[in-house]
């Protein structure tokens, strides 16, 4: 117990500096999820047949592969194929990005479409093109709806964050792992383990949270069914 | 009383889902004049009002603005005429994330660039038009029906159209609401705003309508003046119609 303890602390700052990568896999990949998922439910909805018919295909392949898959095929395949050296972390994010906005866009598409078509007829109508009636007045309201299913997702992104192990990224899953091979403390570290994952899941979700409650507007978003 | 007739709409054709909305509809709206488009539901109106500003592309016809013929396919174009005539719905279509103020002022600043300062100012002029100054704050889910009909109008009229259509304005709102909404319409007859409107207010049709358009089945099928269409003896179809709306409704 005491011997536990004292492995611990002396391994906070490593397990900090793991936490660290963690966080930016994780950031990272909610934002290159961003950056895929908008324009893609965007597509999905507004687009040409073709285009919603790529973004249809993307996410059902992103969908339908295990993440652990995703990383093989993408780190020690498609990477190295294409003679991209990245390091195993990098690589995690992009995977996990890239599996991300296949969720996001899903969650995008489903706000998108819960609005009322009216107010898009009536932008068109007081004459903005679609585009600016996109950016304008679906995707802020879009934004709004799709924030608990974002909050939803980063909290699936950060654990599955912890694969990214397997490709060598010493990030939390490593490093307690690491630790706990030499000094055979596995049940303290992998206590440890949760411990971090707990805390950043909370601190995400709420942090989310307050983002919502900051941009909420009155009466939106509670007034689902009207009569 | 101008030559060019400010919208002209000739031999308008529409079908959607492989029925035919609209058929052959023509008719010519003078400067300043209040056309009211009457008859069943079903009968096109809403199809026809959004076929005038081409939220519906119509398959045959031809709408010209101020002997301008509109061509939709020349998108430019077609931003620059809607902008010039206003649409009024039933549902106001607010937009929902933005308070009343903004409502009226994102299309200034959107569509016509104006800084937001001048969009604003321009903004709290339309509102104060329609009587909702201590409003601006306001979200679309604090206003009242009337109150959201009225910031939707503001948000038309601040875009200075040369035309507004409106479609059943009334419609979905409790009867104490109606008559607020029809009083700024009445002002805007008195400014000498053209208008279109979808409506079944019999009283304000008979004292605002400067033409009746009767539809029905997609045709306009009766036209004429309210002393023409609604006198006790005109014997009109449109009579008949409105003699079995007012039936209904004093036993509703
Ligand atoms: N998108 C659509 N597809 C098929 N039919 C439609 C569509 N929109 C309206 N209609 C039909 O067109 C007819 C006219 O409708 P509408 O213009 O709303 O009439 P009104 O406003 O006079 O009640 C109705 O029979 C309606 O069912
Ligand atoms: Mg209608």
């Amino acid at each position: 117990m005491q011997q536990a303890f004292e492995v611990l602390i002396g391994a906070i700052p490593y397990l900090l500096g793991g936490t660290g990568l963690t966080v930016a896999a994780v950031v990272g990949g909610m934002l290159i999820g961003l950056a895929l998922g908008l324009p893609m439910a965007v597509a999905e909805v507004y687009g040409p047949a073709p285009l919603r018919w790529l973004v249809r295909l993307y996410v059902w392949f992103f969908r339908g592969v295990p993440i652990l898959v995703l990383l093989f095929l993408f780190y020690f395949g498609l990477f190295q194929a294409l003679g991209w050296n990245v390091d195993a972390l990098t690589a995690a994010t992009i995977v996990l990005g890239m599996a991300s906005g296949a969720y996001q866009s899903q969650i995008f598409r489903g706000s998108i479409e819960s609005l009322s078509k009216g107010q898009f007829r009536a932008a068109s109508a007081l004459g903005f093109t679609d585009r600016q009636a996109i950016v304008s007045i679906v995707l802020p309201q879009a934004a709004r709806l799709s924030l608990p299913g974002w909050s939803n997702e980063y909290s699936i992104l950060l654990k599955d964050s912890a694969l990214a192990f397997v490709l060598g990224a010493t990030e939390i899953m490593a490093r307690t792992q690491f630790v706990a091979t030499r000094t055979y403390q596995h049940l303290a570290l992998s206590l440890a383990a949760c411990g971090i994952y707990f805390v950043l899941t909370w601190a995400g979700v709420r942090a989310l949270r307050m983002l919502e409650r900051r941009v909420a507007v009155p009466g939106f978003g509670q007034q689902e069914a009207r009569a | 009383m101008s030559q060019t007739p400010i919208l002209a709409v000739e031999a308008l054709s529409k079908t959607l889902g492989g029925k035919t909305i609209l058929e052959n509809v023509s008719f010519a709206v003078r400067r300043g004049e209040m056309k009211v488009l009457i008859g069943p539901s079903g009968g096109g109106k809403s199809t026809l009002l959004q076929c005038l500003n081409f939220l519906h592309v119509p398959d045959a016809g031809t709408v010209r603005l101020d002997g301008q013929a509109i061509d939709p396919r020349a998108r430019k174009a077609l931003y620059a005429y809607r902008q010039q005539v206003g649409m009024i719905f039933q549902d106001y279509n607010l937009f929902d994330h933005l308070n009343a103020l903004d409502n009226v002022a994102l299309a200034l600043r959107k569509v016509k660039g104006m800084p937001r300062a001048v969009a604003e100012e321009r903004a709290r002029a339309e509102l104060a038009r329609v009587g909702l100054s201590d409003k601006e704050k306001l979200y679309p889910a604090e206003l009242s029906g009337g109150q959201k009909q009225r910031v939707s109008i503001a948000r038309a009229l601040a875009m200075d159209p040369k035309v507004m259509l409106l479609d059943e304005p009334t419609a979905a709102l409790d009867p104490e609401l109606i008559g607020e909404v029809l009083t700024v319409i009445r002002g805007l007859a008195r400014d000498g705003m053209t208008m279109i409107m979808a409506t079944h207010q019999m009283g304000f049709v008979r004292s605002m309508a400067d033409e009746i358009l009767f539809m029905q089945e997609g045709r306009v099928i009766e036209q004429g003046t309210p002393e023409m269409l609604l006198d006790a003896d005109s014997g009109s179809r449109t009579l008949d119609f409105c003699t079995h709306l007012a039936e209904f409704e004093a036993g509703a």
